[in-house]
């Protein structure tokens, strides 16, 4: 038996949760099929940064529009998330390196935005007691701040569900088809029919798009992430660095999570991924050169996720060109989780209202020309 | 970095000795790398030391027969580094081990794993009290330092391990206040079918004969019981257990736990290879040939973290598993792999059919597998058995959901102590087998280090 609804969700990951929730919230009967289950690759296991500091200028409106909804997280999913706004600070080590974060903060200024501030040697020292004494300054976002990602990914599927999404775990995309003015889905187990398909499907967006006509040049990211032994409080923002891949931050259990997208070896096709430890040791490079405490801290665990990346690093969110009845939302690029929430609501927007007033202009699926999101 | 080798051993334990003994011997380069400061495993710890010392009389025969593989390894012309701690195993057969200080990449063509076996966690009330500890664990006090307990001492549990230690004791002139025998009483007849095969193995079945007869005359009172318990404030003060449905309670300074010991998989799954559900044992085990290849080509298995089938069968496998490796490596032919062989397989042939008898023997008792809610499953992270199944209630599917949920799984011990208790809860609470369920993905690296380790590798 088919399964009538208004639409079709392919991805169960943070993104194809958040569309399901705000397009439930607005009366559409949402089926989302997920292959294995909800959070299981990149939106359970990323470093949770909830960041609007130091985004392209294409994601920057639409992130600070995100923050509302960060904000009010607990009222919108049911729980708090994990979410903590204790700021990001992007470190300077250099005086040219400081130099380069008065550059930006002028350039976010002149596109209207004033979240993003610079802090020199004293306040960053005091916000960050523990930082190497050679630091200088950086860039810092004050209500910027992290969350449990895998908590995250589960109370936006669970809100959904509790909304009346169907959501179908265990439940693979075989095959794309048009059925009149509806597409059919044809997945493992049943057979689902709508006018829309929202493609959230993460490192296998591109197998869905190509479904449906459209081809993506994407690569697979696997950002390697790592955690320690548990040691006392001494951090409350999630630290960055200017001149290093770094995202450092403590865990309310005591952990220290280290990531900033050192990449180890991802196969979409096992699903699977392994660590490369040749890369992991940089970021323990960097680590230890912003804390030179942590040298002697023991490593516990290290894991990476895997996620599309598209040309530009941008995210692809938007119809598609080609394909009538078809949103695009993919291709994060290792910076998606905090734009979930929103472009949940982008994607409802587009379902329900035909358009968005949220700035998407630069992140349309077909900015790659006619040999991508076209029809080959 | 070392030199390539042919093979890169992990561990020195019987299996891992005896694959590098026959790969030298073949002319083939091996390297072992190994945690203890001394050759021998768990089964053969410190046996050098321990045959010149005064417990020596008291190890017996089968600890004796320890010498004679190390000595062989001793003078094979392997390499050894003692000492170190294998914190990585790379798909291509390289190894990361640390000394504590400083990390080294050991290439291979091939790495043999050879980490042999631990004892099955025992999640008990009042398991995580001081003064509970392992059966093994008492008895690595015992060969590598001659260290007895004194007060009064329990041991609880089944299988060969606690009747060995216990008549190890006695022939030291230990005392100890009483055995708890928790062997299920239906497993007797359900091994019955498995003697005929057994008796293969005489003179293993008559050692066990021995050791009742020991434990008979010696007077320790032993109990049959279908359930333990251990209590007291801050540290063990005494030992409840259940028999004949009664439950009696004594007093107690050191328990003594075992119900049996399972393969050592950390390290195959770390690295990727394929493994399977083995009812039999109620463990997991890679998925192996009888040259001990695993389904990536580099990485070969040998021992008893393959699957247990005791020490003498490990060393035939580690032989058995060079003998492969030099054949794949084009060092010896086929035919003279398996002419090597044969002699090693017909022995092989001695040793394993008793093992059908003793895994159904001393299968342990459900609630070992998933114990109830009170009970803590997790030490690192102190989450009970209650709690797992209210991840379960909750929508998780798997260990893996449930450690994402909760942290079960994520302290120090990366899952060693809580694996198999976790898949057991979850098999029970959603009517799959274990091997429906799955195990924790193993997150490396294998054992901590530091970060200052990790980055001098790019400093």
């Amino acid at each position: 038996m088919t399964v009538e609804a208004d639409v079709v969700i392919v991805g169960g990951g943070l993104h194809g949760c958040s569309a399901a929730l705000h397009l439930a919230q607005r009366g559409q009967r949402v089926v989302l099929l997920e292959r294995r289950h909800v959070g299981r690759h990149s939106s359970g296991i990323n470093a949770g940064g909830v960041r609007t500091m130091n985004r392209d200028p294409a994601e920057i409106g639409l992130s600070v529009a995100g923050m509302e909804l960060w904000r009010r997280i607990g009222e919108l999913v049911g729980d708090d998330c994990g979410f903590h706004a204790h700021g990001q600070i992007r470190v300077a080590e250099t005086d040219a390196e400081l130099a380069k974060v008065a550059d930006r903060v002028a350039m976010v200024r002149g596109l209207g935005f004033r979240h993003e501030e610079l802090i020199e040697r004293d306040e960053l020292r005091r916000l960050v007691p523990a930082i190497a004494p050679h630091c200088v300054g950086g860039l810092i976002v004050r209500d910027d701040g992290a969350a449990d990602p895998y908590r995250t990914t589960l109370a936006f599927g669970r809100r959904a569900a509790a909304l009346g999404a169907d959501i179908r775990e265990g439940e693979g995309l075989v095959a794309l088809e048009r059925a009149g003015a509806d597409w059919l889905a044809v997945g493992e187990q049943g057979r689902y029919r709508a006018p829309v398909v929202v493609n959230a499907a993460g490192a296998w967006a591109g197998d869905v798009a190509a479904m449906v006509g459209d081809r993506f040049d994407l690569r697979v990211r696997a950002s390697m992430m790592m955690v320690t032994e548990r040691v006392p409080h001494f951090l409350d923002p999630v630290i960055a660095a200017v001149g290093r891949a770094l995202s450092f931050k403590q865990s309310d259990a005591g952990t220290v999570v280290i990531g900033g997208g050192q990449q180890g070896v991802a196969d979409r096709h096992t699903e699977t991924t392994r660590i490369a430890f040749a890369n992991l040791a940089r970021s323990a490079v960097a680590a230890t050169a912003l804390f030179p405490a942590m040298r002697g801290v023991r490593l516990v665990r290290s894991w990476c996720g895997i996620e599309a990346e598209t040309p530009d690093h941008l995210p692809v969110l938007g119809r598609s060109v080609a394909a009538e009845g078809v949103i695009h939302s993919f291709g994060y690029s290792g910076h998606g989780f905090q734009l979930g929430p929103i472009c949940g609501a982008v994607v409802a927007d587009l379902v329900t209202r035909g358009g968005t007033n949220l700035p998407i202009s630069g992140l349309a699926p077909g900015r790659f020309g006619e040999r991508f999101a076209g029809r080959p | 970095m070392a030199e390539m080798q042919d093979l890169v051993v992990v561990g020195a334990g019987p299996a891992g000795l005896a694959a590098a003994t026959q790969a030298a011997e073949l002319g083939l380069s091996a390297t072992v790398l190994d945690e203890q400061p001394a050759p021998g495993g768990q089964i053969y710890r410190a046996v050098e030391r321990a045959a010149q010392g005064p417990a020596a009389a008291a190890l017996g025969e089968d600890f004796r027969h320890g010498l004679s593989v190390v000595d062989a390894f001793r003078r094979s012309g392997a390499g050894y580094r003692p000492g170190l701690q294998v914190w990585q195993v790379e798909q291509s057969g390289e190894v990361l081990a640390s000394d504590g200080q400083r990390s080294e990449a050991f290439p291979a063509r091939r790495a043999v794993i050879a980490v042999g076996a631990s004892e099955r966690p025992v999640p008990i009330p009042g398991w995580t009290l001081p003064g509970v500890m392992t059966v093994g664990a008492g008895q690595i006090l015992l060969k590598s330092s001659g260290m007895m307990p004194s007060g009064e001492t329990w041991v609880a549990g089944s299988g060969p391990l606690p009747l060995l230690y216990l008549s190890q004791i006695i022939a030291a002139g230990g005392r100890i206040a009483g055995y708890i025998d928790t062997t299920p009483a239906a497993n007797g007849l359900a091994a019955g079918p498995h003697l005929f095969a057994a008796l293969r193995n005489l003179p293993y079945l008559r050692k066990g004969l021995k050791l009742r007869g020991v434990l008979r005359r010696s007077g320790i009172p032993v109990h049959r019981a279908d359930s333990v318990e251990a209590a007291g404030d801050g540290r063990v003060e005494r030992v409840r257990f259940r028999a004949g449905g009664a439950w009696q309670e004594k007093p107690c300074d050191l328990l003594m736990l075992h119900e049996g010991v399972v393969p050592n998989v950390h390290v195959t799954m770390a690295v990727g290879c394929a493994h399977g559900w083995d009812d039999r044992q109620k463990c997991f085990r890679p998925t192996l040939d009888e040259w001990g290849r695993t389904d990536i080509q580099p990485i070969l298995v040998a021992g008893d973290c393959g699957g247990i089938e005791g020490a003498r069968a490990a060393e035939l496998r580690g032989r058995l598993v060079a003998l492969g490796a030099a054949a794949d490596l084009g060092r010896i032919d086929q035919a003279t792999r398996d002419r090597l062989a044969r002699p090693l397989r017909r022995e092989l042939g001695r040793h394993l059919p008793i093992r059908a008898f003793l895994d159904t023997l001393f299968t342990p008792r459900p609630e070992v597998l998933s114990p109830p809610d009170a009970v803590i499953a997790c030490r690192c992270e102190s989450v009970t058995a209650g709690q797992v199944r209210e991840t379960v209630r909750i929508g998780a599917v798997g260990p893996n959901q449930a450690k994402s949920f909760i942290r079960c799984g994520m302290g120090p011990c990366q899952g060693r102590f809580c694996g198999l208790t976790v898949t057991g809860i979850i098999a029970e609470a959603t009517g799959r087998t274990p091997g429906e369920v799955g195990f924790f993905r193993i997150r490396p690296p294998l054992k901590t280090l530091t970060l200052g380790e990790l980055a001098a590798l790019a400093e």
